[in-house]
């Protein structure tokens, strides 16, 4: 083989975590009931806008979350296979020429110079000073002062151009599978999805796959000869900096929930359910777990844990597992830090349920209690577990950035987006200012929070009975809105 | 009423032990003094006489729970539990790596954290609530639906893109304050506006649109209908009504954050040099400095307690259904 898979630890959860999100659609397909919120997630604008972008991070995430070690090129051959110690993704090979075009500091975004001047010695031996050319990017160009502008425009309108026709072909197909399942002409169907007669906001998510096609191709068609986002202080493409950003922010927004929802369902519920001991025990538990400022109890966690790795090196093969691992404590403790709330409304939830009357009559009939929580209890407050864990979602890419900054965030080794606004932080201060690396995170992590947000959103609004009965009779009351009026 | 509270204080000591047995565990028992020491001192310089000259340093050569080696009552005080967590309720943290008196230190940088953090906290509620009785007045139209807008988006960005583009705009590019730094008396304003400025924006957008959702669920209610179909005008129902029972879910999550502010902003307190404990903190996570660590912990914990009980007793100012009891 040439590669060997390695299978790193939050790759394990990130698999589990999409088994268990398949699992669950073919689960809920089957069940009007529990289809029925969905579809009116489905039918949110905002929210399948966000959905669409998610799913564009997720696919990132997702390839970038294929390790390997590749095979090293040995002399003799195959009598002894050596693996790479520097672990690859996916994601990695997809971008090769990305990561292997190392400049030798900052150079801007699409520049074909050096960021400072530096002294360059010309051909006849005489010295001067100037910006020198960059090694591979606009490599390609003779004179970049009048060439680049022209190359870099030609490029883009390509990229672009091309972007724009696989978009295309996706329109086209969902026009046809819309006019497949109404049984009516193609050209009805496509008509109707763009005056958005549809029932599904297939215009507006089709015009953000537009959005991310046109932009996606332009910086594919540049990247082929610059360094599309910049440099950074060695030398690294930000664009692929940024692109492997992607997968901590995911890992910590998703596994963290992942962690602590074992903790919260089993607490909350059994604190509420069986009241009593039980129930001074559990909440005693969390108002001291809450009563210590989060960020300083990840601190003093974080601070400990780095101790513990910092004595025993041995544990740990290779960087990256090491990074790895530091990622999943980190998500541990952001978990143990939040339960608390879900706990909390778990603990509200099951009290008022077990008062009910079918609960009683459960009872009534024998039931044992691990029937009554899992048969009665667990599936009346999927819904309250479902909106925490969407809403958690952008708070943690968020606190993520803060972490790193503090110093109590990923591994110095790892991309994140907290440790390039660290990085980028630094250089504020330079005249001129070096604003490349802030901005591509900004704008990246703008995009995804926003996204996950606008999901969250939608989320709440279909699965929260109480969202539903209130916004109503407002929205009667006045003209009625030409859009979601963006919830409660 | 002081019954209550000092009964309510009394409760507060279970978690209080709890929170010290939770730090002591973290900091002594998952990993050990020598530990610390050895990463301290870096992997070049570990010798058994430099561990056992920084434990004696801090105080960490000492039997952690049980001495018994010393005589009488020492068997339990001549401890590292008694010296470095019991020690804590009466204020007495010790000393910091560089040798300065925690306590002393703490009192000091209360000050410039309370400069920045009350101001903003105020003029920030005062917005807040403001911009979200305007958006509930809007409801359902232009206005309403392009403020939620513009607060969904300033949610999704991080407040560290707030200080810096604030830093950046205000400081370097206009001039009109100092980047970072602090000095005491009336030349604090100049240090102090742009940081609490830059912290009422960050907290905008999620800010007025929780208010709002507040103040929607409480103008769909039927008294407020009662009031309207009385001929009140809206702007009565929404300042008479409206507004004083929708505080009650505000002050919930407000005044539980007021202890707080004396640790003040941790991430704007460094970002702009001000030297209040908040500041403090990240030093002592950066340089690894436990033992502040561990008393801003215990002082976390101990500012939260008492928001709590003012939580509970602010209850009985604004809904007098509410007993204490």
């Amino acid at each position: 083989m040439p590669f060997q898979t390695v299978i790193l630890w939050t790759d394990w959860l990130i698999y589990l975590l999409v088994a268990v999100v398949v699992v669950t659609v073919v689960y809920v397909r089957g069940r009007e009931h529990l289809l029925a919120p969905w579809r009116r997630v489905g039918h949110s604008a905002s929210g399948m806008v966000g959905l669409t972008v998610l799913l564009m991070f997720v696919a990132v995430g997702l390839l970038d979350s294929l390790h390997y070690r590749p095979r090293l090129p040995s002399s003799e051959a195959a009598s002894k296979v050596v693996y790479a110690a520097e672990l690859k993704s996916a994601l990695d090979a997809a971008l090769e020429p990305l990561r292997s075009r190392r400049e030798k500091t900052y150079s801007a975004p699409l520049a074909s110079e050096l960021f400072a001047k530096e002294m360059i010695e010309r051909a006849d031996g005489s010295q001067t000073r100037d910006y020198p050319r960059l090694k591979f990017g606009g490599a390609q160009l003779k004179d970049p002062g009048t060439e680049s502008a022209a190359s870099i425009a030609r490029a883009t309108v390509g990229g672009a151009a091309a972007g724009a026709v696989a978009w295309l072909f996706i329109a086209l197909f969902v026009a046809a599978a819309l006019a497949q399942s109404q049984r009516q002409h193609i050209h009805l169907a496509w008509g109707a999805l763009w005056r958005g007669e549809t029932p599904a906001p297939w215009r507006a998510v089709l015009l953000t796959i537009l959005a991310i096609f046109l932009a996606g191709g332009a910086a594919v068609a540049l990247a082929v000869n610059y360094h599309v986002l910049g440099t950074d202080k060695v030398g690294q493409d930000v664009f692929y900096l940024t692109l492997k950003s992607i997968r901590t922010a995911l890992v910590i927004g998703t596994l963290t929930t992942l962690v602590m929802l074992p903790f919260a369902l089993a607490l909350g519920i059994a604190a509420g359910y069986f009241g009593g001991w039980v129930d001074d025990a559990i909440q005693y538990l969390y108002t001291t777990l809450n009563s210590i400022p989060s960020v300083l109890l990840i601190a003093a966690a974080v601070l400990m844990m780095q101790v513990y790795i910092d004595t025993r090196p041995e544990l740990f093969p290779t960087a990256a597992q090491r990074a790895d691992l530091r990622l999943l404590f980190l998500c541990i403790i952001l978990g143990v830090t939040s339960w608390t709330g879900l706990c909390r409304l778990l603990r509200g939830e099951a009290l008022k349920l077990k008062e009910l009357e079918y609960i009683q009559a459960a009872h009534a009939f024998g039931v044992r209690h691990h029937r009554v929580i899992s048969r009665h209890i667990l599936p009346n407050v999927m819904h309250i577990v479902l909106i925490s864990v969407v809403m958690e979602f952008s708070g943690l890419v968020l606190a993520e950035a803060v972490l790193s900054y503090v110093g109590v965030g990923v591994d110095p080794s790892m991309n994140s987006f907290g440790s390039m606004i660290n990085n980028a932080r630094l250089e504020m201060a330079r005249e001129p200012m070096v604003w490349w690396s802030l901005a591509a995170a900004f704008v990246f992590m703008v995009t995804l929070v926003l996204a996950a947000n606008l999901f969250a959103d939608a989320v709440r609004d279909a699965f929260d009975p109480r969202v539903r009965t209130s916004a109503l009779p407002l929205r009667s009351m006045k003209a009625p809105l030409p859009a979601k009026a963006g919830g409660a | 009423m002081i019954a209550y509270i000092i009964r309510r204080l009394l409760y507060a000591m279970p978690i209080l032990i709890g929170v010290n047995v939770i730090t002591f565990g973290l900091f002594f028992l998952v990993n050990t003094p020598d530990d610390m020491a050895r990463m301290q001192l870096g992997v070049k310089r570990v010798t058994p006489e430099a561990i056992a000259n920084w434990k004696q340093e801090r105080g960490y050569d000492k039997p952690l729970l049980f001495n018994a080696a010393a005589p009488g009552l020492d068997k339990v005080t001549n401890t590292i539990f008694y010296e470095k967590s019991l020690r804590m309720f009466a204020f007495d943290f010790g000393r910091a790596d560089d040798g300065r008196d925690i306590a002393r230190e703490i009192r000091m940088r209360m000050g410039p954290s309370l400069a920045v953090a009350v101001p903003s906290f105020l003029v920030g509620l005062f917005i807040y609530i403001t911009f979200a009785l305007a958006f509930a007045f809007f409801r359902a139209t232009y206005i309403d639906f392009w403020g939620v807008v513009i607060c969904v988006a300033a949610m999704s960005i991080s407040s560290m893109f707030y200080i810096i583009g604030g830093q950046y705009l205000i400081a370097k590019l206009w001039h009109l304050v100092p980047i970072s730094g602090y000095s005491g008396g009336t030349d604090a304003l100049r240090f102090v506006l742009l940081p609490a400025a830059v912290g009422v924006v960050a907290g905008f957008g999620g800010s007025t649109r929780l208010y709002r959702a507040f103040f929607l669920e409480e103008i769909s209610k039927d008294y407020v209908r009662t009031a309207r179909a009385k001929g009140l005008s809206e702007s009565v129902v929404l300042f008479r009504h409206v507004l004083k029972n929708a505080m009650i879910p505000i002050l919930t999550g407000v005044v539980v954050a007021i202890p707080f502010l004396f640790i003040g902003g941790l991430i704007t307190e460094s970002f702009f040099g001000i030297p209040g404990l908040g500041s403090y903190t990240i030093d002592a996570i950066n340089s690894q400095d436990f033992a502040v660590v561990r008393s801003m912990v215990f002082i976390g914990s101990l500012l939260y307690i008492a928001g709590l009980l003012l939580t509970d007793i602010s209850y009985t100012l604004v809904d007098p259904r509410v007993r204490l009891s």
